[in-house]
């Protein structure tokens, strides 16, 4: 579900007197390097709080905008739902040039240094004084437990794969993370359904979950899953960096160091949307 | 590559002569074109062969020149009764006319041809456009845009494709990529109604072409990999009225299973196996849409098709067989209710459909005629069926296959190879077929002259490993690497003949892409099929001898199909425009670089952009 809004949307006109900058360094090919000069042009989901939506109210938004002021652009957005094409549709068609937020391991794209280092998290109510903290936990084998479900072939989220590797299935439902994308940010439906009891433990990453808990009616608690990765190779912590379109080694660089230059604004925009850290020993969210 | 060929006998000793004679006499009975393009076409006028003769096609609905449903009949044999091109003189055919559709997306649509109008759907944003036949260069009447959602496109799993339209009673139904059936006036190209049947913000899409039964306009949905619940609907085909829906998840209510379903297989038999075979609410996202062919018996009064894959959830966290995903069923088409039920692959491991077209024939078996279809499946077996009561009466190997070792024809299951089974955190190599099977949409012809199937099919296996992390902002997680190969032979298609009497391959042409468009057969002799490179070829339907080649200007995925023209003669025509699933590295412009790309597709078409590019054009051939 790709929304796009067509006046949101960036002509390529705007490479005008762009090669600025000093691209002398731009190796191959015409240089269309780094961002078209005095535009930052970033591609966001539009409706995926925490992260972004259109009206800019995400963390992703603010850390986009610290970007653009650093480098004195303006900040465009191109909008298009994250999900199967979205780097196809917008990075790699040239109509944007950053993705705020990608795994830093994520091989699609050309990834910055790290900004933040997450983890998934157990979500309860607090008056089920559960306190669950890792996935052996035997009380997960009888509660009702709520993940993220992509629908991807062969793939699934991390603590699915946990909970099945354990055997833990016929008590597991799945919330799509695709959702139903007319209602605002579709992931957020497994918080909605711990707080409403639905489920009685949520296991969702970690900015998605530390912003909502905070937002529900009835107050939620956030714990870090463990182990933090499940062997053979299931992590449950990822480091988080910006993307680049593979080859745009020069706007890399010059995000690589405005993240070193920006690094306070950045910790203090994700310690106010409730991030859970787990780089800088601050796990759980700011409360 | 060298070819595999075995001589073919020349007649077929397992069908009968009056099958023959019949066919023959079809062929010829093109003495009347005007009177016979006089009729009311579209009309379900099933003067079914089946009744006059003891084998064959059943559905040989008199040859009228004209193609009005998308597999050209009932049967769904795409076999042309039309035989003034012949093997004599299949080399002279020359390019007639064009049409350039303007939309560069993967074509996979049969034109279709009534009253001397050629309609043609586009891919999204599923134009569709009327030509006169009647005048030189085939001008176009009118064009219908439907103007579907643009963020359609963000939930078709496999480029934005349409699979063709259907004709009844001066109406063309199709479906748009947001689900909405149409029906349009076949003389103005005005809209008489549309029906919004699914949701694109629930992950449903529409690819597949209805079929039109009794007043009834049949439909399904697309969209297991999102989470989707699959079903088929009828709807009216006067007012666009839904009619029913069967689910195939769920509660037998739901799958419409009542008192008629007689499933042949005990294990089948159950209650409630739409639930019961799932874990938890699994289910009621199973995935298991429609979005490939629907045939019809009108003697027995019964519609087959088949359910795709189960989804979203990993085959290790769905336990059970997941039922009805990658099911065939047979439907009483008046009110839904399913009257047998066959599971070719339970709880799905590799992305086999069900969804292959079901060639409905009348067949000699073990010395009985039986009324069969014919199911080429994903996972790489064909499948004969009694038709009447969903009995498995072979399942013959069409493709290399190590996924599985054969299917138990006393319970009807296939027999999984466990160390082929995918699972996180472990790395499946060289796993045959591949995701898109042995086979996949693009439909095989029949033809009751050779007695032969002509099958076009892909030649994959994939290799399944855990990558780094993927990316869906609010999850991080560990994607799997999904990367076809060739298989044995390195060559990644075939078109196959294959003789279902006496089950076995008579020849075979390689090709070095998968052969990912339909084939055609005529009365003529004459089969027709296109490349990925974009070669339209015409070959011997006895030998797979290569009579005629014309190459086209993208790469051919579409359906050739086989019509008499206004002057009296014989035309075939396809659509040429690379994408589709295999297609979709040049469709969509994909970095070949992302080998797990287009779902692992894109390894094994990596040298795709060197010889095609998009397109979007119609090629019309005759005789001079």
């Amino acid at each position: 579900m790709c929304s796009r809004s067509p006046d949101m949307m960036v002509s390529r006109a705007a490479i005008t007197a762009v090669a600025a900058l000093g691209l002398l360094s731009a190796a191959c090919g015409p240089a269309r390097a780094a961002t078209t000069a005095h535009q930052l042009r970033v591609c966001a989901d539009p409706n995926n709080l925490p992260f972004s939506n259109q009206a800019q109210q995400g963390f992703e938004n603010k850390i986009a905008e610290v970007v653009a002021r650093d480098l004195d652009a303006k900040l465009t957005y191109v909008w298009w739902a994250q999900r199967r094409g979205f780097v196809r549709n917008s990075l790699n068609q040239d109509k944007c040039d950053v993705l705020i937020g990608v795994p830093s391991s994520f091989e699609m794209v050309r990834t910055t240094v790290p900004y933040y280092r997450s983890t998934y998290v157990f979500v309860t109510r607090d008056d089920k004084h559960l306190k669950v903290a890792s996935f052996d936990d035997p009380r997960l084998r009888k509660l009702r437990i709520g993940v993220q479900l992509i629908g991807d072939d062969a793939t699934n989220t991390p603590p699915a794969h946990a909970l099945s590797n354990r055997n833990i299935i016929t008590n597991v439902r799945g919330y799509s993370v695709y959702g139903d994308y007319r209602q605002p940010n579709p992931p957020a439906r497994l918080i909605d359904a711990v707080a409403r009891g639905d489920v009685d433990v949520g296991v969702a990453w970690g900015p998605l979950a530390g912003y909502f808990a905070k937002r529900e009616s009835v107050p939620l608690d956030v714990t870090p899953v463990s182990p933090q990765i499940d062997l053979p190779f299931l992590p449950f912590v990822f480091d988080i960096s910006m993307g680049v379109r593979r080859g745009n080694d020069v706007l890399r660089d010059q995000l690589n160091a405005i993240i070193e230059r920006r690094r306070g604004e950045i910790d203090r925009i994700l310690q106010d949307y409730g991030v859970p850290r787990i780089d800088i020993g601050r796990a759980g969210p700011a409360s | 590559m060298a070819r595999t060929r075995a001589v073919l006998p020349a007649l077929k000793i397992g069908f009968t002569g009056s099958l023959l004679l019949a066919a023959l006499a079809a062929a010829c009975s093109r003495s009347k074109p005007a009177d016979e393009v006089a009729q009311t076409p579209g009309r379900p006028a099933m003067t079914s062969v089946a009744g006059r003769s003891n084998g064959g096609a059943i559905a040989s609905e008199a040859e009228d020149g004209q193609w009005v449903r998308p597999a050209k009949n009932y049967a769904s044999t795409r076999f042309s009764g039309l035989n003034e091109i012949t093997t004599a003189n299949v080399q002279n055919l020359h390019l007639a006319w064009t049409f350039e559709t303007g939309v560069l997306r993967g074509q996979e649509a049969a034109p279709l041809i009534v009253n001397n109008t050629m309609y043609i759907v586009t891919p999204f944003p599923n134009y569709l456009y009327a030509l006169d036949l009647t005048k030189p260069g085939a001008p176009m009447k009118w064009v219908y845009k439907p103007g579907p959602i643009a963020a359609a496109q963000g939930v078709a799993c496999c480029d934005v494709v349409n699979r063709g339209a259907s004709y009844a009673d001066g109406k063309i139904v199709y479906n748009t990529l947001d689900n909405q059936t149409v029906a349009v006036d076949a003389a103005s190209g005005k809209e008489i109604w549309r029906t919004k049947v699914g949701e694109i913000n629930l992950g449903e899409s529409m690819t597949m072409a209805p079929l039109i039964v009794k007043n009834k306009v049949i439909v399904g949905n697309s969209g297991g990999e999102f989470g989707i619940r699959g079903w088929l609907t009828a709807l009216d085909l006067g007012t666009g009225k839904l009619v029913w829906r069967a689910y195939h998840t769920g509660p037998d209510a739901d799958v419409k299973i009542g008192a008629r379903f007689k499933p042949f297989y005990a294990d089948d038999r159950k209650p409630d196996l739409g639930v019961k075979t799932w874990p938890g609410e699994t289910w009621k996202v199973g995935g298991a849409g429609v979005w490939g062919w629907i045939s019809y018996d009108p003697q027995l009064n019964l519609i087959y098709y088949g359910s795709a894959n189960p989804g979203p959830w990993n085959p290790e966290q769905r336990p059970g067989d997941n039922k009805w995903s990658s099911t065939l069923f047979a439907r009483d088409p008046d009110n839904g209710e399913a009257v047998w039920a066959y599971q070719m692959s339970p709880h799905d491991l590799h992305d086999y459909d069900g969804v292959n077209e079901n060639i409905l024939l009348d067949l000699p078996v073990n010395g009985q005629t039986r009324k069969v279809l014919i199911h080429p499946d994903r996972n790489g077996y064909l499948y004969t069926i009694d038709r009447t009561n969903g009995e498995v009466l072979s399942a013959d190997p069409f493709g290399y296959i190590n996924t599985s070792s054969g299917v138990d024809l006393k319970t009807g299951r296939i027999k999984y190879i466990d160390e082929k089974e995918p699972k996180m955190g472990e790395v499946v190599r060289n796993a045959c077929p591949a995701a898109p099977g042995a086979k996949d949409w693009q439909p095989s012809a029949f033809s009751p002259v050779t007695g032969l199937i002509y099958i076009p099919h892909q030649n994959l296996c994939q290799d399944v490993e855990s990558v780094e992390a993927n990316y869906i902002a609010g999850t991080p997680f560990v994607g799997m690497n999904v990367k076809m190969t060739p298989g044995p032979g390195g060559n990644r298609g075939f078109l196959d003949a294959w003789d279902p009497v006496a089950r076995k391959l008579v020849w075979r042409i390689p090709e070095n892409f998968p052969v990912w468009s339909g084939a055609l057969v005529t009365a003529g002799n004459v089969t027709f099929y296109g490349t990925m490179e974009g070669w339209f070829k015409a070959v011997d339907a006895q030998t797979g001898k290569e009579l005629w080649k014309f190459k086209t200007g993208s790469g051919i995925i579409g359906q050739p199909v086989s019509y008499r023209g206004p002057d009296n003669k014989q035309y075939i025509a396809i659509l040429s425009g690379v994408g589709g699933w295999s297609g979709a590295v040049v469709a969509g412009n994909i970095d070949i670089r992302d080998s797990s790309a287009a779902l692992g597709f894109v390894n094994a078409m990596n040298d795709l952009p060197n010889v095609t590019n998009k397109g979007g054009t119609l090629y019309v051939f005759s005789l001079p």
